[in-house]
C-alpha cells in the first residue's frame, strides 16, 4: 500500500481542536482549542504536569480515544487530510505506516507472548503487503539501526528477555518499520534509567534526522525537550498556554506560566539558602473545576480581577517573533526581564555533631538463581558493597545512583527492615546494625525515620488522614491521652502547611503533594532526628516539587534534621544537598561536597550521570557522553570494577587492572573519595561537564 | 370451593406479556447483531459537542431493548399490584402476591431508603448506580425477607410439616379438602407426595439458607483471613505448609468428603464438634488480635474493650461447642444445643470453603504488603499483626466483598447438595435440595413439587451473582 | 524444567497420601467399622460378637497399620482361630496359607473385595470409570470450545450487546446447580406433563448405547454449569488482555480487529483459563455425582454413592482413591500447560 499523497505544508496541523470525555454524570473538557502544526522533519515538544491533557492529544492524532472520548471540535489535518473524516479503513492504512508511536512503558507495549521479530515483522506485512523473508530482512535492518547487539537473536527473543532500555529500542524500532512520516512519543524515556534514557534520546535524535521524520514529543521534562526539539508548546489544564520555538519559548517567555515553572525547577545556580526555588501557589485545577476565563489566573502573579477573569482568551501572537504565540492577555503589559523578587535569603546552618556512621557496611542476599523451579544453585547478590560515611546533625546528605545501585538495600538496612551482613551503623555511638526493627526500643525508631516515593502508595487509602498520623504518636508513645495527640496531630498538620480540616479526609480526596505532606507529618511525628527521603518528590509534578522540597528544607533546618536524600535528580541534588554520594552496583563510586562532587576531577561515573541529565536552560553547555549499553544486574555483577564495562576511560589505566581488580577508595581532597584506578594525570585532565556559556 | 387458576380475573394481562418479552427477545437479537454488523466504534465529530453519545441504528436498538424491558417488568409488575389487591380474585399468582405482602413492604422501604440515601453509604450506595447490582440486590433480599417472615410463621399458608388427607400430589391451586374456619382454603402451589404443602414448604426452605447460608461463609471468610494474612505476609515455611493444607483440602472431591463426614456414624464419633471446637475458634482469635493489635499502646482500654467483645464471644463459642450428652460435654452454663446435623453440615460447609478464602486473602495479602504504606508501618515499629489486619486487611476489602457475595451462592449449592443426597438435615426438613430430592422421583408426571424449590434455589444463586457482579463493576469505576 | 516436574509429582504423591490416609482414617472409625460387621454378620450381634468379628478382620489393629497393609507396604495381616485355620486378608478361600502372598495392597493391584456388589473392587472401578470416561468426554467436547468461544466473544468488546448477553447467559448457568438444571431439563424435555418428551429422563440405557436421546441431558447438565464459570474466566482474562498496552499498540500499528483477536490476545487471554479448566475437574466430579444418580446412570458417581451409602468401606476406599489421583494428575498438567503456554515463564 502506497503512502499518502503530499505536497507542502506541514505534515500535522491541529485547529482549534477540543476533546472530551463523557462520563455518566457530566462531560469533562480533555482538550480545549488546542493548534500546532509540525513541519516536516521538524521535531515540536508538548510539555505540560500531569492531567494537562498532552497524551490526549497524541490519542486524538492517532483517533484512538476510547468508548468515551470524542473529538467535539476542530480538526486534524495529516498531510492535507482531515483524521477526523476518514473510514476506520484509511485509519488503518495510516496507523503505523504514517504516523507511529512510541509509549511510555515499554514492556507492557510489546506483547509478552510474541516473539519480536514478529512483532516487527506485522508492519511492513500489514501495510506493504511485503514477503515474509522481506519483512524479515527489514526488521533486521531496523534492529541494526537502533544500536542493538546480534539483532539475529534479538528477533528471536520474547519480550521478557531484553532490558527496559533494550525494550524500548524495539518500539523505536517497530515505529521505524515503515518509514513513518509522524512520530509521537508519549514520554518514552520516562521509565528509564537516566544513563540510559540519554542513550535513548540520542538514538531518537540520530534516527529522526536519517529517516526524515517528523516528531511529536510529549513530555513534562523541560530539559528533554531542550535537547530533542525545535519547537515546543507548553499546556496547562486543557489549553496551550504558549507556543513557539525553543530559543523564544526558553529565553523570552511570554505566559506567566511558563515563567512560573522555569522559576520552579532547579537550575545550575540555584541555591537552597541564596537563590530558594519559587514555587507555584495552590493546585491544578480538576477538569470540572477549571475557573472561567484564565485557567491559570488563580495561582498567576499578575492575575487582575475582572479582565483575566471576565472570559475566554484565545492565543494571541507575540510580535516580532517567528511563530510564536501565548494564551495571555496581559503579556506585553508585564516586564518579563524583571528580577525575580527572591524569596527569604536564609543563613546557611552549620553541621553538628555526628549522629549516623556507617563503616564498612555490609548486605549480601542469597537468592534461589531460577526463581520458579527453585532449588538448584543458589547465588549470593551484593546489594551493598563496603559502605562507609558519616552524617552530621542538619546536614543533607545526597545518596545518588540508578536503579540497582543498592540505596533501597541501605535505607531497609538503617531502618532495621534487613539486618547488615557485615560491618556497624553507628547510632549516636551505639551499634544498630543487628537490631532488627522489632528489637529496637521506641526511641531509636522515632529516630529514624523515612519518606517514600511514591505519593499515591505512602498512605493507606482506607484511613483518614489525621487517624494515620495520630496511629504514629501511639506508636512512638507520645501523649496521655487522645485528646493529647488529636492536638499534636494538628499541630504537625500545621508543621507541613496543611489545612486542619484534612485531618478527616480519606487520602483519595488529596493530590498528590498533599499526601506526600501527611506522609512527611507522620515521618515527624516522633521528633525524628534521621530521616530518609527516598526519591520524595519525583513522582510530583513540577511546580509541586519545589514546594514540597521547600517544606522538607524549613522543617530540617528548624528541627535540626540530618537529611538522608535518596534522588537520581542530579538538578535537585545540587540544590539542596550539602554532601553527595554516588552509588553503582553496591559501591560508593564517589564521596565528597556537593561542589566536590559536581565539579572534576569526577569518577567516570558521576561524569556520565552529570552528562546524562538534561538540563532546562539553553546557556548550559554540556559535554555530551552517552554510555554504552545497560546497567549490568546486581545478580550477575562484572568482575573488578563495577563500572568497567561501560566506562569511556577504561583504556587510560593499563594492564586490564579495572577488569581485575576492584579499585581501592582513594582520599582526593579533604572528604573528597573516589573508587577509580585512574592516575592522577588522567583526572587531572578531566574538564567540567556543565558549563554555564558566558552571556 | 374451585379450584384455583394460575391468573384468574386478570388473565388480559397475559397477552400483553407475552407480546412484551417477545418484543424484548426480538429486540436483543437485533441489538446483538447490529452490534456484531457495523465496524468498531468511530469517534464521530459532532459540531455542536452534545451529550447524545448513542446515535445511528446500534443506539436505536439499545433503546428498544430498554423500552421492551421497560415495559415487561410494568406488567410483571402490574400482576403483583393488582394481585395485592384481589387476592385470590387473580388466581394463584394473586394469592401468591398477597399471601407475600411482607415481603413487599420491606423491599419497598429498604429501596427507597437506600436510594434517597445511596450517595452517603459508600460501597452499598453505589451499588444503586448499577441496574444489575440493583436487579441482583433486589432478588436476594427477596428471598432473605421471605425467609426471615417465613421463619415467624407470615407468609405460609399451613404447616410445613402437615399432610392433608387427599392433597397428595395435587395441582397447583387446588382447594384443601375439609377445610376449617381459619384455614387457607387452597395449597397454591399444589401438594407433595406426602400431601405438604409446596408453597409453604418453599418459604420455610428459604429461612433454612437465609440461617445457615451467610454464617457458615462469615465463618470460612473468618478462617480464611486469619490463615491467609500470616501466610501471605510471612511467606516462606508457613505459606508452604498452610498452602499444602489448603491444595488438600481443595484436591477432595467435595461430595466424597460429604459423604464421609456427613454421616450420623462420624457424628456419633464426635469428629465435627472436634473441628467445630477448632473452627469455630478462629473468630475469638480474629478479633482478639484485631483489638489487642490496634489498642497495644493503651493498656487499660485494651484490656476493656477486648473483655467486652471476648466474653461474650467465648460464652457462644462454648455454647456451640458443648452439647449434653455428646464427646464435649465440659461446659456448665450451656444455654442452646445445636443439633447434630446441622452442626456437622455447618461444619463441613465451612471446611470446604475456607481453603478458597485462604488463598484469595494470601494472594491479596502479598500484593498489598509491597505497597509503601505498609513499609511506613514496618519502619515506625507496627507489630506483624497490626499491619496484616489494619493496614493490608481493609484495603483488601472490594474483593473480598465481592467474593463474600459469590460464596454465599456457592454454598447455598452446597446446601442443597447436600439436601439432594439426603445428607445432614433431617429426612422431614423443608430445604430446598431436600425437597428437589423428593419432588425429582416422580418428575415426569408431577412437575409442581420438585419446580418451586429449584427456581427459588436458582434465583436466590443468580441473585447472588448478579449483585457480585454489579458490586464489582462499582468498585472498579474509581 | 524437570526438576520442576518431578518436584510436582513429590508434592503430588504426598498429598494423594494424605487424602487417601484421611480418608481411611474416616471409613475405618469404630461406627463404621461396628455397622460393618453387623451388615457382614448379623444385626443383633452383641458387642462383643462385634469386637471379635472384627478382630478376626484384623479391623482391630492400629489405624496406621491398616493403613500401611492396604496400601501393601506393610505384611497383610492373618488371623490364626483357636483351630488353627489362619485367614487373612491375602489368602483367598480354598489357599493354603503358607502360599499366600504376604503384602496384598494397592501397590500389589489388590484393592479389595466390595461388599455391596460382591466383585473385586478393581473391576468395579474400572468399568465404572470407562462409563464416566464416556460422559466425561462429551461434557468436554461440548463445554470446554462453547465455553471458550462465549467468552472470547464476550471480552472482545467490552459493554457492547454481545457481551451484556453472553454475561447473562453465562451467570445463570453458573447460579443453576446440576440438580436444578437437571431437573428444568426433565421437567421440559421429557415429563408427560409439559408433553414435548424429546428426550429420555433417565440414561440408563447410554450405558450400552449412547445417543442424542438418552446421553444429551446428561451431558448438557454437567456441561451448562462448568460452562458459565469457564467462560466467565476466559471474558475477564479476555477483557483484561483487550485493554492491555501491547493491544494499543497493535491496534495503532495498523492491525485489524479480527487480526487484534486472533493473533495479538487470543493466546494471552487464553493462559488463565486453562488453568480454571483444569482446576474444574473436581468441581465436575460433584456435577457427575449428581447427574448420574438424577439421570440413573451407572458411572463412578453412582458407585461412590452406593458404596458411601452402603458403608462398602472397601469400595469406598478404592473410589477415593481414583479420585483423588484424577484431580491430582489435572492439576500437574495445569501447573506444566500453563508453564508451557506462559513464555515469560518458560524461558526464563
Amino acid at each position: 500500500m502506497s503512502k499518502l499523497e503530499y505536497s507542502d505544508g506541514p505534515i500535522l496541523e491541529i485547529d482549534r481542536l477540543s476533546i472530551s470525555f463523557f462520563t455518566r454524570l457530566r462531560e469533562i473538557p480533555a482538550v480545549m482549542d488546542f493548534s500546532v502544526s509540525v513541519m516536516p522533519g521538524e521535531a515540536v515538544g508538548l510539555v505540560g504536569e500531569s492531567g494537562c491533557g498532552k497524551s490526549t492529544v497524541a490519542l486524538g492524532v492517532m483517533q484512538d480515544l476510547g468508548k468515551n472520548g470524542r473529538i467535539v471540535g476542530g480538526s486534524i489535518k495529516f498531510k492535507g487530510r482531515d483524521l477526523g473524516e476518514m473510514s476506520v479503513e484509511e485509519l488503518r492504512d495510516i496507523r503505523g505506516n504514517e504516523i507511529a508511536m512510541i509509549y511510555q512503558e515499554p514492556m507492557a507495549s510489546l506483547n509478552p507472548a510474541m516473539k519480536i521479530g514478529k512483532q516487527l515483522m506485522e508492519v511492513p506485512m500489514i501495510h506493504e503487503g511485503v514477503s515474509e523473508d522481506e519483512a524479515y530482512k527489514r526488521a533486521l535492518e531496523v534492529v541494526t539501526d537502533v544500536r542493538l547487539p546480534d539483532p539475529e537473536r534479538m528477533l528471536n527473543s520474547y519480550p521478557h528477555q531484553l532490558s527496559g532500555g533494550q525494550q524500548q529500542r524495539i518500539v523505536i524500532a517497530m515505529a521505524l518499520m515503515s518509514k513513518p512520516a509522524l512520530l509521537i512519543l508519549d514520554e518514552p524515556t520516562t521509565a528509564l534509567d537516566v544513563t540510559v534514557e540519554a542513550a535513548v534520546v540520542e538514538l531518537v535524535k540520530d534516527l529522526g534526522k536519517k529517516y526524515g521524520t517528523s516528531m511529536l514529543f510529549i513530555s513534562h521534562n523541560l530539559g528533554l525537550v531542550l535537547e530533542t526539539c525545535d519547537r515546543l508548546c507548553v499546556m496547562y489544564s486543557g489549553e496551550a498556554v504558549e507556543r513557539g520555538s525553543i530559543e523564544d519559548v526558553f529565553d523570552e517567555m511570554q505566559h506567566p506560566y511558563t515563567q512560573a515553572l522555569f522559576r520552579s525547577i532547579p537550575l545550575p545556580g540555584a541555591d537552597k539558602n541564596a537563590r530558594p526555588l519559587v514555587s507555584i501557589p495552590g493546585n491544578f485545577p480538576l477538569p470540572h473545576e477549571r475557573p472561567k476565563g484564565c485557567n491559570f489566573g488563580p495561582r498567576c502573579d499578575y492575575f487582575e480581577a475582572g479582565r483575566c477573569d471576565a472570559g475566554d482568551i484565545a492565543m494571541a501572537d507575540v510580535p516580532g517573533n517567528d511563530r510564536h504565540a501565548t494564551r495571555c492577555l496581559k503579556f506585553q503589559e508585564i516586564d518579563w526581564n524583571a528580577p525575580i523578587t527572591v524569596g527569604e535569603q536564609k543563613e546557611k546552618t552549620a553541621p553538628g555533631k555526628v549522629v549516623l556512621k556507617m563503616d564498612q557496611l555490609k548486605k549480601y542476599y542469597e537468592v534461589a538463581a531460577n526463581a520458579l523451579f527453585g532449588g538448584g544453585a543458589r547465588k549470593v547478590v551484593k546489594a551493598n558493597e563496603t559502605l562507609s560515611f558519616e552524617a552530621r546533625e542538619s546536614e543533607t546528605l545526597a545518596i545518588v545512583g540508578e536503579s540497582g545501585c543498592g540505596k533501597s538495600t541501605f535505607a531497609k538496612v538503617l531502618m532495621g527492615l534487613e539486618t547488615a551482613t557485615d560491618g556497624e551503623i553507628l547510632l549516636d555511638g551505639q551499634n544498630i546494625e543487628q537490631t532488627p526493627i522489632e528489637a529496637r526500643d521506641t526511641k531509636t525508631i522515632s529516630d529514624v525515620q523515612m519518606v517514600f516515593q511514591n505519593p499515591f502508595d505512602t498512605l493507606n487509602p482506607s484511613m483518614t488522614v489525621g487517624r494515620q498520623i495520630t496511629r504514629a504518636l501511639e506508636i512512638f508513645g507520645i501523649g496521655d491521652s487522645d485528646a493529647e495527640r488529636k492536638n499534636r496531630m494538628l499541630e504537625l498538620l500545621d508543621l507541613v502547611k496543611l489545612p486542619r480540616a484534612f485531618a478527616d479526609r480519606m487520602p483519595r480526596q488529596l493530590s498528590g503533594g498533599q499526601k506526600q505532606r501527611v506522609g512527611i507529618a507522620r515521618a515527624f511525628a516522633g521528633g525524628a532526628r534521621i530521616v530518609v527521603a527516598d526519591e520524595p518528590v519525583s513522582a510530583l509534578d513540577v511546580s509541586v516539587q519545589a514546594a514540597v522540597t521547600d517544606l522538607l528544607m524549613e522543617i530540617q533546618r528548624n528541627e535540626k534534621t540530618t537529611l538522608l536524600f535518596i534522588s537520581h535528580d542530579l538538578s535537585i541534588v545540587r540544590y539542596l544537598s550539602d554532601r553527595v554520594m554516588v552509588m553503582y552496583l553496591g559501591h560508593v563510586v564517589e564521596l565528597g561536597d556537593t561542589d566536590q562532587v559536581f565539579s572534576p576531577p569526577y569518577h567516570p561515573y558521576t561524569e556520565a550521570l552529570l552528562s546524562a541529565v538534561p538540563i532546562a536552560d539553553t546557556s548550559v553547555e554540556k559535554e555530551h557522553i552517552v554510555l554504552e549499553g545497560d546497567i549490568p544486574s546486581a545478580m550477575n555483577p562484572p568482575p573488578g570494577c563495577p563500572f568497567q564495562t561501560r566506562c569511556r576511560w577504561k583504556s587510560e589505566v593499563p594492564g586490564g587492572l579495572c577488569e581485575r581488580e576492584v579499585p581501592p577508595v582513594r582520599h582526593l581532597q579533604a572528604g573528597h573519595q573516589i573508587k577509580c584506578h585512574l592516575g592522577d594525570e588522567v583526572l587531572e585532565r578531566m574538564t567540567p561537564v556543565i558549563k554555564i556559556a558566558a552571556e | 370451593m374451585d379450584p384455583l387458576s394460575w391468573t384468574g380475573s386478570i388473565a388480559f394481562l397475559n397477552p400483553l406479556l407475552f407480546a412484551a418479552l417477545g418484543l424484548l427477545a426480538i429486540s436483543i437479537l437485533i441489538w446483538i447483531l447490529i452490534g456484531a454488523v457495523t465496524p468498531e466504534d468511530r469517534s464521530i465529530t459532532n459540531v455542536g459537542g452534545t451529550l447524545s453519545l448513542s446515535a445511528g441504528p446500534q443506539g436505536l436498538a439499545a433503546l428498544a431493548v430498554r423500552v421492551t424491558f421497560l415495559a415487561s417488568a410494568v406488567i410483571l409488575l402490574a400482576y403483583i399490584v393488582l394481585g395485592l389487591f384481589m387476592g385470590t380474585g387473580a388466581g394463584i399468582i394473586g394469592a401468591l402476591a398477597q399471601r407475600m405482602l411482607p415481603v413487599w413492604i420491606a423491599l419497598i422501604l429498604l429501596f427507597t431508603l437506600s436510594i434517597s440515601f445511596k450517595r452517603r453509604l459508600g460501597l452499598y450506595g453505589k451499588l444503586f448506580d448499577s441496574p444489575i447490582g440493583m436487579i441482583g440486590f433486589g432478588l436476594v433480599m427477596f428471598w432473605v425477607f421471605t425467609g426471615i417472615f417465613g421463619a415467624f410463621d407470615m407468609i405460609i399458608t399451613h404447616d410445613p410439616l402437615a399432610q392433608a388427607s387427599g392433597m397428595k400430589n395435587k395441582a397447583p391451586g387446588t382447594p384443601l379438602r375439609g377445610a376449617e374456619e381459619g384455614d387457607f382454603a387452597w395449597y397454591l402451589l399444589g401438594g407433595d407426595n406426602l400431601a405438604r404443602d409446596v408453597f409453604s414448604r418453599m418459604v420455610k426452605g428459604a429461612w433454612e439458607v437465609v440461617k445457615i447460608a451467610p454464617l457458615a461463609t462469615i465463618f470460612a471468610f473468618m478462617v480464611g483471613i486469619t490463615l491467609g494474612l500470616p501466610a501471605g505476609y510471612y511467606g516462606g515455611k508457613l505459606d508452604t505448609f498452610l498452602s499444602f493444607l489448603a491444595n488438600l483440602i481443595l484436591a477432595f472431591p467435595v461430595i466424597l468428603l460429604f459423604y464421609l463426614l456427613v454421616t450420623p456414624e462420624i457424628v456419633a464419633t464426635g469428629l465435627p464438634q472436634y473441628m467445630a471446637v477448632v473452627l469455630f475458634a478462629f473468630p475469638m482469635v480474629f478479633f482478639g488480635v484485631l483489638l489487642n493489635a490496634r489498642y497495644r499502646t493503651q493498656p487499660q482500654k485494651n484490656l476493656m474493650i477486648l473483655a467486652v467483645v471476648l466474653v461474650p464471644l467465648f460464652l457462644m463459642y462454648m455454647c456451640l461447642i458443648n452439647a449434653a450428652g455428646s464427646k464435649i460435654d465440659v461446659w456448665p452454663l450451656d444455654f442452646f444445643d445445636v443439633p447434630g446435623g446441622i452442626l456437622v453440615v455447618f461444619v463441613s460447609v465451612v471446611f470446604v470453603n475456607s481453603p478458597t478464602v485462604f488463598r484469595i486473602v494470601r494472594g491479596l495479602t502479598m500484593d498489598i504488603k509491597t505497597r509503601d504504606y505498609v513499609a511506613a508501618a514496618q519502619t515506625r515499629g507496627e507489630r506483624p499483626w497490626y499491619i496484616m489486619l489494619w493496614e493490608v486487611l481493609p484495603n483488601a476489602r472490594g474483593p473480598l466483598i465481592v467474593d463474600f457475595c459469590l460464596r454465599i451462592g456457592y454454598t447455598t449449592i452446597l446446601l442443597g447438595t447436600l439436601g439432594f443426597f439426603g445428607l445432614g438435615l433431617p429426612p422431614e426438613s423443608p430445604d430446598w435440595g431436600s425437597t428437589i430430592n423428593e419432588g425429582r422421583k416422580l418428575l415426569s408426571v408431577y412437575l409442581h413439587p420438585a419446580l418451586p424449590p429449584a427456581i427459588a434455589l436458582l434465583s436466590l444463586v443468580l441473585g447472588l451473582n448478579l449483585l457480585a457482579d454489579g458490586l464489582r463493576e462499582e468498585s472498579l469505576r474509581d | 524444567m524437570g526438576l520442576f516436574i518431578l518436584r510436582r509429582v513429590g508434592v503430588m504423591i504426598l498429598t494423594a497420601l494424605c487424602l487417601t490416609f484421611v480418608v481411611f482414617f474416616m471409613t475405618n472409625l469404630y461406627p463404621n467399622l461396628e455397622k460393618l460387621a453387623k451388615t457382614q454378620g448379623n444385626f443383633r450381634m452383641s458387642d462383643e460378637a462385634v469386637a471379635s468379628w472384627l478382630e478376626k478382620g484384623g479391623y482391630l489393629q492400629s489405624t496406621p497399620k491398616k493403613y500401611m497393609e492396604w496400601i501393601g507396604v506393610a505384611p497383610s495381616y492373618q488371623h490364626v482361630a483357636e483351630d488353627g485355620t489362619v485367614t487373612g486378608r491375602c489368602i483367598t478361600p480354598g489357599m493354603d496359607p503358607a502360599e499366600a502372598p504376604r503384602f496384598c495392597g494397592i501397590l500389589q493391584g489388590y484393592w479389595g473385595y466390595s461388599t455391596v456388589f460382591k466383585d473385586e473392587v478393581s473391576s468395579i472401578v474400572a468399568t465404572r470409570l470407562s462409563l464416566t470416561g464416556t460422559l466425561m468426554f462429551w461434557v468436554m467436547v461440548v463445554m470446554v470450545p462453547s465455553a471458550l468461544i462465549l467468552g472470547v466473544l464476550a471480552g472482545m468488546k467490552e459493554g457492547s450487546a454481545t457481551d451484556r448477553t453472553l454475561s447473562t447467559f453465562a451467570i445463570t448457568t453458573t447460579a443453576t446447580p446440576e440438580y436444578v438444571s437437571g431437573v428444568l431439563f426433565i421437567a421440559i424435555f421429557s415429563s408427560s406433563a409439559v408433553g414435548l418428551k424429546w428426550f429420555k429422563g433417565t440414561a440408563t440405557s447410554a450405558m450400552e448405547s449412547p445417543n442424542i436421546e438418552n446421553f444429551l441431558l446428561p451431558v448438557l447438565t454437567i456441561a451448562l454449569y462448568g460452562m458459565g464459570y469457564i467462560a466467565r474466566m476466559t471474558r475477564a482474562s479476555m477483557t483484561e488482555v483487550m485493554t492491555a498496552q501491547y493491544i494499543r499498540t497493535a491496534r495503532l500499528k495498523g492491525v485489524s480487529f479480527p487480526n487484534i483477536v486472533m493473533k495479538h490476545a487470543l493466546r494471552n487471554a487464553l493462559i488463565a483459563p486453562f488453568t480454571v479448566i483444569m482446576l474444574q475437574f473436581p468441581w465436575l466430579l460433584n456435577g457427575v455425582v449428581i447427574v448420574e444418580t438424577l439421570f440413573n446412570y451407572k458411572g463412578f458417581g453412582w458407585t461412590l454413592v452406593q458404596a458411601a451409602g452402603n458403608n462398602d468401606i472397601e469400595l469406598l476406599l478404592g473410589v477415593s482413591v481414583v479420585s483423588v489421583l484424577v484431580v491430582l494428575i489435572t492439576q500437574l498438567i495445569s501447573d506444566i500447560g500453563y508453564v508451557y503456554l506462559n513464555p515469560r515463564i518458560r524461558i526464563s
